[in-house]
C-alpha cells in the first residue's frame, strides 16, 4: 500500500494528508535503540557505546575523512520540531532523522493546555502546533515512511497536560503516539490548573498511556528554568520527580517507561560541573529504577548559537559521565526565535559529535565519590528527604502547594517566600470533580479507579462490543472544522515553492524567504545594529531585524547577525546546473591504464610560464596521473601548440594535456581551439584525447573549444584519468 | 526565620542515615504523599475523564462534549457517562452512538434513567 520514499525525492505532502480517515498506526509503543553488546565496528574503529548504525544517514562534516562513518549514540536522541505548521515540520523531521534523531517532539500551540477538550482539523499554531487527530495521523504516517528510509524506528512525541489530559491521552493511545510529557505538577504550578482536577485527570491519563506503552516524561525541569537561580532548587527537583514517579506507578505505569526530565541546572561562566555533576549523581542514585531523559540547559541561552552549543556539549558530557537513556537536544537558536530547520540538525550534531568523541569514556575515567562529589550528592539527597518530611508535616502535597513550597528560589531548607502558591479552590477547572457513585461504571479499557463492572467480563469493553483501543475502526475521524484555517489552504499557497519549481530560501515554512546575514561592523554596539539594519534594507531584504550582537571591542567593532526576508523567487529551470561527473572506481581506472599502456604529452601553452598546476596533475607525489600508471612526457612551459601535437604523433601518445593560466583577451580559449584545429588538420583528432586545464577554465568549455574535457580549479589527477578512460571507451 | 528552618532541618538528623536508608526513606515518604491523591483519583471523576470514556466508546470529540455536559447538568456524572449511555442504549434498544445523539437532541431522556 505505502510506497517507499527515495532519498532523491521530496516527501509528497499532498499524499500524506490524503486518505487520513483510513490511516491507523502500524505499531504502538516506545522503542529503544539497539546497542550491540560487543560494540560496533565502523570504518577503522571499534566503538563501545554505540547503537546499530542507520541504513541511510548523513554523518558529521568530518566524516568524509573517516570513510563516511556515522556512529549513532546508544541513547535515543530527541529533537523538538514545532513551527506552527505541521506540514512544514514533516520535512524537517525527515532531515533530523537523517542526522540521527529518533525521538521527534512536537510542542503544542500556545494556550492548548487551557482548552477543555480536543481540537480537530489542522489550524495554524503559534509557537507550536495545534495537536489534533488529523495532524497526528499525517505526522505519524510520515514517520512510518521516514523510519523505513533511515532504518530505525522513530518515536513521535507530544504533551498530555492541561485540562483535557485524559482525552488527549486516549487520542495519543489510539493514534500510536510513542512518547508524551505528563506531569500533574506542571499543570498546577505553571498552567494554574486546579490541583485536585489536575491529579485526578492525570491518573486516568497515565493509565491510558500505560496501556499503549507510551513513554512518559515529567515536567520537573521547568523548576530550574523558572526559579531565579536554577541551581539552588535541586532538592525540590528530586521531590517533584519523586511525586510524579510514585503517582505514575500507582496509576499503573511500568517504571521502564517513566522518564525523568532532567537538566543540568547551571551554565558557564559558572563552575557548572560543581553543581551539575553532584546533582546528576544524586538523581541517578535515588531514581536508579527509572529512565533518564537528559535535557540540555535552556535557562541561560539567549542569542548566541555557539555559546549554546558549547554549553550543550558540556551537558552531554554530564549525561555520558552519569546516565542518559534519552538525550534531548535543544536547538541552539531557541533563545532568539522559533527554531529554524538547520538548527535542529545542529542540536543533534552536538550530541552525535560529543558522543563519538567520548565513546566509552567510563572505561577510561571514573568519578571520585570519596571526595567533594560524594559529599555534595549526599547533601542534595538529605535536603530532598527533609523537603518530603516537611510536606507530610504540613498536611500533604496539596497543603504544601497552597503554602508556596514549590519553585522557591532559595536552597532548601531556606525559603525566599517567592514560590508559586496555588489555591486548592482556584485555578482552571476548579470545582469540576464529581465523586463516583457506588455503581459508577465505565465500559472501556484502560480506565483507572473504581469501576462497578458486572461480573464475568473478559474485558470491560465487552459490554459495548469493543472500544476504540481494541477496535480502531470505531474511532471517529473529524477532518476539518474551519474552511479557511487548515493545511489544504496553506498548501495551496506554498505549492509553487514545494512542487512548482520556484525557489525561495526558508527557515521554517515553505516560501518564508528568511535569510540570515552575518557581518562584522567596525563600530560600537550602539551604531553597529542600526547600520546592520540599514545595510540589510539596501540589500533588498524585507523586515530586517538584528537577532544577535556581540561586542568584539567597545570601540573596534561588533559581530552582528541580521535576519530578513527575500521577496523574490527564482525559477529552478532558469538555473544552469553543472552536470555531475561520474567517477569510475580507482581500480578500474588503473586496470584500463595498464591494459592500454596509457601515455600522454603535456605542457603549458602560449607565453605562459606557470607550471605548478600541471605538475600537480602529473606527478605521483601530488596524487597526479602518474599514480594511476599513466606515463607522461612533460614539455615544459610556453610550449607552442604545434610542438605538442608533433610530440604526440612522434611518441604515439594517447592524449595531449595542456595547461593555460593566462586568460586576458581570451587567450586561453584561443589556445584550446587551436589545439583541436591542429589535430584535425594533421588527421589525428579521432586518435588522440585532448584535455585542457587552468584556473580560468571550466568544465563547460570543452564543447565550445572542441576538446574532450576541460578542467578548472580543484582538479585532481584522478579526474583527468577518469576523463581519459571515458574518452578512450567512446573512441573504441 | 532562615536559621530556625536550618535548625529544624538539623533536628531531622538525616545525616545519621546510611545511603541505603536515605534512599529508602525518600521513597517511603514519596509513596506516603501520593497515597491519598491516588485514593482521590480512584473515587472521583471529571468531565475530561468522562469525555475520554465516550471517545473510547466511539463517540466523536464534538458530540462527547455536549453529551457529558448534559449528563453533568442532569446530575448523573457520578454514574459515569459511559454507564449512562449504555443504560439508555439498552433501554431504547439502540447503539451507543444513537444514544449519544438522543441525549444531544433532548436531554430529558436522562430523567429517571437510574430510578427503579
Amino acid at each position: 500500500m505505502k510506497k517507499p520514499i527515495k532519498p532523491e525525492e521530496k516527501l509528497d505532502i499532498e499524499d500524506l494528508v490524503h486518505g487520513l480517515e483510513n490511516y491507523h498506526p502500524p505499531r504502538k509503543g516506545w522503542t529503544w535503540r539497539i546497542k550491540p553488546a560487543d560494540g560496533v565496528e565502523m570504518g577503522p574503529f571499534h566503538f563501545k557505546d554505540m547503537s546499530t548504525p542507520l541504513k541511510k544517514s548523513i554523518g558529521l562534516p568530518a566524516s568524509k575523512y573517516f570513510d563516511f562513518i556515522d556512529p549513532q549514540p546508544s541513547c535515543v536522541v530527541t529533537t523538538e520540531i514545532a513551527s506552527g505548521r505541521f506540514e512544514d515540520d514533516i520535512r524537517r523531521m525527515r532531515m533530523a532523522a537523517w542526522h540521527g534523531a529518533d525521538h521527534l517532539m512536537v510542542i503544542r500551540t500556545t494556550g492548548q493546555s487551557h482548552i477543555d477538550g480536543l481540537l480537530e482539523g489542522t489550524p495554524e499554531g503559534i509557537g507550536g502546533v495545534p495537536i489534533t487527530r488529523k495532524q497526528i495521523r499525517a505526522s505519524r504516517k510520515a514517520c512510518d515512511l521516514i523510519e523505513e528510509e533511515v532504518g530505525r524506528p522513530i518515536n513521535f512525541h507530544s504533551y498530555v497536560s492541561g485540562v483535557a489530559g485524559p482525552e488527549v491521552a486516549v487520542l495519543f493511545a489510539e493514534e500510536g503516539i510513542n512518547g508524551a510529557h505528563q506531569d500533574p505538577q506542571y499543570n498546577v504550578l505553571y498552567r494554574n490548573v486546579n490541583m485536585y482536577r489536575s491529579f485526578v485527570d492525570a491518573a486516568e491519563a497515565k493509565h491510558v498511556m500505560a496501556g499503549a506503552r507510551i513513554f512518559q516524561i515529567d515536567g520537573a525541569h521547568n523548576a530550574n528554568a523558572t526559579a531565579k537561580a536554577g541551581w539552588l532548587v535541586m532538592p525540590e527537583l528530586m521531590v517533584q520527580h519523586g511525586i510524579n514517579c510514585a503517582f505514575s506507578v500507582a496509576a499503573g505505569m511500568d517504571k521502564q517507561l517513566i522518564g525523568l526530565s532532567t537538566v543540568p541546572p547551571n551554565s558557564p561562566p559558572a563552575p557548572k560541573l560543581w553543581y551539575d555533576l553532584p546533582y546528576a549523581v544524586a538523581l541517578r542514585d535515588f531514581f536508579s529504577e527509572y529512565k533518564m531523559r537528559a535535557q540540555q540547559n535552556t535557562r541561560y541561552i539567549e542569542a548566541d548559537i555557539e555559546e549554546a552549543i558549547r554549553t550543550h556539549t558540556v551537558d552531554t558530557l554530564i549525561s555520558m559521565l552519569t546516565r542518559a537513556d534519552v538525550q534531548s537536544t535543544i536547538t541552539p537558536d531557541e533563545g532568539r526565535n522559533v527554531p529554524w530547520h538547520y538548527n535542529n540538525i545542529r542540536g543533534v550534531q552536538t550530541v552525535k559529535q560529543t558522543w563519538a568523541a567520548l565513546d566509552g569514556i567510563n572505561e577510561l575515567l571514573t568519578l571520585r565519590y570519596d571526595g567533594p562529589l560524594g559529599e555534595m550528592a549526599r547533601d542534595i539527597k538529605e535536603r530532598a528527604v527533609g523537603f518530603l518530611e516537611e510536606i507530610i508535616e504540613v498536611g500533604g502535597y496539596f497543603a504544601a502547594v497552597e503554602r508556596g513550597f514549590f519553585v522557591d528560589s532559595a536552597k532548601y531548607p531556606d525559603r525566599n517566600g517567592d514560590g508559586i502558591a496555588r489555591d486548592g479552590a482556584g485555578g482552571v477547572g476548579a470545582d469540576t470533580l464529581v465523586p463516583r457513585d457506588p455503581d459508577y461504571m465505565a465500559p472501556v479499557c484502560d480506565h483507572f479507579g473504581n469501576n462497578a463492572l458486572p461480573d464475568g467480563l473478559n474485558k470491560p469493553c465487552d459490554l459495548i462490543g469493543g472500544c476504540t483501543l481494541c477496535d480502531p475502526s470505531k474511532i471517529v475521524f473529524i477532518d476539518e472544522l474551519d474552511p479557511d484555517d487548515n493545511c489544504h489552504k496553506r498548501l495551496e499557497t506554498t505549492r509553487p515553492y514545494r512542487t512548482g519549481g520556484k525557489i525561495k530560501p526558508e527557515v521554517e515554512w515553505a516560501g518564508d524567504g528568511i535569510v540570515l546575514v552575518q557581518l562584522f561592523v567596525p563600530e560600537n554596539e550602539d551604531i553597529a545594529p542600526v547600520y546592520a539594519v540599514e545595510m540589510a534594507k539596501k540589500m533588498g531584504l524585507g523586515d530586517p531585524e538584528v537577532i544577535n550582537i556581540q561586542v568584539m571591542h567597545p570601540s573596534e567593532g561588533c559581530f552582528v547577525e541580521v535576519k530578513g526576508r527575500v521577496d523574490f523567487e527564482i525559477d529552478r529551470s532558469s538555473l544552469k546546473i553543472p552536470e555531475k561527473e561520474v567517477m569510475l572506481p580507482e581500480d578500474e581506472l588503473r586496470r584500463v591504464v595498464k591494459e592500454v599502456g596509457l601515455k600522454v604529452v603535456a605542457g603549458t601553452v602560449g607565453e605562459d610560464e606557470h607550471s605548478v598546476g600541471l605538475r600537480e596533475i602529473l606527478d605521483i607525489k601530488h596524487g597526479g596521473i602518474e599514480k594511476y600508471g599513466v606515463k607522461y612526457h612533460y614539455l615544459g612551459t610556453s610550449v607552442p601548440v604545434d610542438k605538442l601535437v608533433d610530440a604526440a604523433i612522434e611518441t604515439g601518445a594517447h592524449a595531449i594535456l595542456i595547461s593555460t593560466i593566462i586568460s586576458h583577451n581570451d587567450v586561453h580559449r584561443a589556445q584550446m581551439r587551436k589545439l583541436a584545429e591542429l589535430c584535425i588538420e594533421k588527421g589525428i583528432r579521432d586518435k588522440v584525447i585532448l584535455i585542457a586545464g587552468g584556473t580560468q577554465v571550466n568544465r563547460e568549455m570543452a564543447k565550445e573549444t572542441g576538446l574532450d574535457a576541460t578542467f578548472g580549479r580543484g582538479t585532481k589527477g584522478v579526474h583527468v584519468v577518469n576523463a581519459m578512460v571515458k574518452a578512450l571507451r567512446s573512441m573504441r | 526565620m532562615s536559621s530556625d528552618r536550618q535548625q529544624t532541618f538539623k533536628q531531622r538528623q538525616l545525616d545519621k542515615l546510611t545511603d541505603e536508608q536515605l534512599k529508602e526513606r525518600f521513597w517511603q515518604l514519596t509513596n506516603q504523599i501520593v497515597k491519598p491523591i491516588v485514593e482521590l483519583a480512584k473515587t472521583h471523576t471529571s468531565p475530561s475523564i468522562e469525555r475520554s470514556i465516550l471517545l473510547r466508546m466511539g463517540i466523536d470529540s464534538v458530540s462527547s462534549h455536549g453529551v457529558v455536559q448534559r449528563i453533568l447538568d442532569a446530575g448523573l456524572l457520578g454514574k459515569g457517562a459511559g454507564h449512562v449511555l449504555l443504560k439508555l442504549a439498552q433501554r431504547q434498544n439502540i447503539d451507543v452512538r444513537a444514544a449519544a445523539q438522543l441525549i444531544l437532541d433532548d436531554a430529558s431522556v436522562l430523567t429517571g434513567l437510574f430510578k427503579s
